[in-house]
């Protein structure tokens, strides 16, 4: 498969948000380690938000940046602002297409990381979801296929890895922060959120 | 088995709106909320003066919500329980308490908040034009070490943070001097607490962190964020003793000095233990000949049930003393 129509584009975005609201548990339970606990509902929020505003007829742009604005409207805490800054920071790779193929798809995530980074003032390695968001572009641009199931798959590799080398890392930001070495060993739970939205995508793309 | 907090609710999932529509109520009129929105703003607010802007995420109550009204907050945008308040509700909140004279965001130190307020800041200035200010309250000594103030979290050094800017931008002509006192206000301020048990956030029914039954934790964070190190329970005196060596390292007073001091329940410790606390502060305060002008003992911030206190000293001149002791009324801060 090359290419998503905008249609397919609203209903993949549909398939990641109910992915998302179904790991709130998942969530909670990997922010109470290294946080206060309140990532999952505030992701399951935000996603509900979306599913409301993800309505037949949007381009594929604004599907994105409807996505990233209801989040960061409804979400709260960092969470809002950072998830919603990726669905958003990227969007304009899609201005004006009618289509979501792979070229685009690698340059919204490689933009989305950039703003992702900037909105928090995190590189990678301070144990928050860039550290899912960076590996995933990057294994999206190494795999230089126009095939979509493809891209997405390496996306979520790329997140996966990341999640994983999250785990050694001590946290520099956020309220994990204050736990300094005491956050060694726990994956960080935005970065988790970012392989569960990447691995939505690829199933949305398996499933067609 | 960890025990499942027992806490009297209707729906978890409404807890910030049903308490926001009792707050609004218990101010007897003059604090309305706006639109149903999760927004608190003043009934009696003047047609022209500069603006403070305070908020954060909710389940801290009164802090910030319960510090709207005269020589306060103008208005409060609040979040869900301990998240940041998105940037939609951070413009509402500034476009309905907007005077004209620009708008002082006042709020305390975390990643969510900043970014939250941020992007609200640079969305007014761009599309509607109005000068906006951010000081961040950054008290809490546990932390980080000096060398890294930016780092530090904001605690119930909050509260005096808002007195004096509430007064500041009810008295001062001008966005720029409510901003520079209400940065000398929170370059004066200190504070380190303690956390004898945790809270839990009502729509996950977990508590933050765990913290074994003969053990407490000196200096977590106002969520539960790490301390400086878990200790086996210590008494009274040993525990301020420790507290306040902290903040007297970060922040040497002497004879002389004035100070307010404000020990804060964080939400389910007993007024007694708090007043015990309070009299050890003030005989270490005694030993080094500084004055306390004024002391606030009280819940002002809490962590829902989480069971601990917290310290607060702020450095006071003639200004800040004049601007923290002007009158105020709201819930969080009753002057019966």
């Amino acid at each position: 498969m090359k290419e998503l129509t905008d249609s397919q584009v609203v209903e993949m975005l549909r398939q990641v948000s109910k992915a998302v609201i179904a790991n709130v548990d998942v969530l909670t339970d990997a922010d109470l380690a290294t946080g206060d606990g309140d990532h999952g509902i505030g992701m399951r929020r935000g996603f509900e938000a979306a599913l409301e505003v993800l309505v037949p007829g949007l381009s594929v742009q604004d599907a994105f940046k409807k996505t990233g604005m209801a989040i960061m409207s409804k979400t709260g805490g960092a969470a809002g602002a950072v998830f919603g800054t990726f669905f958003r920071g990227g969007a304009s790779a899609f201005a004006d297409a009618q289509t979501l193929d792979a070229a685009r798809f690698a340059n919204f995530l490689a933009l989305s990381a950039q703003a992702v980074s900037k909105r928090g003032g995190v590189e990678e390695g301070a144990k928050t979801m860039v550290d899912a968001v960076m590996p995933a572009a990057r294994a999206v641009g190494a795999e230089a296929s126009d095939d979509l199931l493809a891209v997405f798959t390496a996306a979520e590799r790329g997140a996966l890895e990341g999640v994983e080398a999250s785990k050694p890392m001590i946290a520099t930001t956020g309220k994990a922060r204050s736990l300094g070495e005491r956050s060694i060993g726990h994956p960080d739970p935005g970065a988790i959120s970012v392989s569960i939205i990447l691995g939505a995508m690829k199933s949305y793309a398996a499933s067609l | 088995m960890a025990k499942v907090p027992k806490k009297i609710l209707n729906d978890p999932r409404n807890v910030v709106t049903e308490m926001l529509d009792g707050l609004a109520l218990a101010n007897d009129g003059r604090v309305e909320r706006l639109d149903g929105k999760d927004i608190l703003i003043r009934t009696d607010l003047p047609d022209s003066k500069v603006t403070l802007l305070i908020g954060g995420g909710s389940g801290h109550e009164p802090i910030f919500h319960g510090f709207v009204g005269q020589n306060m907050g103008d208005a409060a945008a609040c979040g869900q329980v301990f998240a940041a308040p998105s940037p939609d509700t951070i413009m509402d909140a500034a476009m309905a308490a907007h005077r004209g004279k620009g708008i002082l965001f006042l709020y305390g130190n975390y990643a969510g908040d900043n970014m939250n307020f941020d992007i609200a800041a640079e969305l007014l200035e761009e599309e509607e034009g109005i000068d906006v200010r951010t000081v961040r309250v950054n008290d809490d000594v546990a932390a980080a070490p000096p060398e890294r103030a930016d780092d530090r979290r904001g605690i119930a050094g909050d509260i005096y943070a808002i007195k004096v800017a509430g007064g500041a931008a009810e008295e001062c002509d001008t966005l720029d001097e409510v901003e520079r006192i209400a940065r000398k206000a929170v370059g004066n301020l200190r504070s380190m607490g303690v956390a004898v048990a945790a809270g839990s956030i009502p729509e996950t029914g977990k508590l933050t962190f765990e913290l074994a039954d003969d053990e407490i934790e000196i200096g977590m964070g106002a969520h539960g964020e790490a301390g400086i190190a878990k200790q086996k329970i210590a008494s009274a005196d040993d525990v301020a003793d420790q507290i306040m060596e902290k903040i007297l390292d970060d922040m040497p007073l002497g004879k002389g000095d004035e100070i307010a001091l404000m020990i804060n329940n964080l939400g389910a410790t007993t007024m007694m233990e708090m007043l015990i606390v309070n009299r050890r502060v003030r005989q270490i305060l005694a030993d080094r000949g500084t004055i306390v002008h004024r002391t606030d003992v009280g819940t002002f911030l809490t962590v829902q049930e989480m069971a601990g206190f917290s310290i607060t000293v702020m450095k006071l001149d003639d200004e800040l003393k004049h601007y923290l002791d002007l009158p105020a009324r709201s819930v969080g801060l009753s002057n019966m």
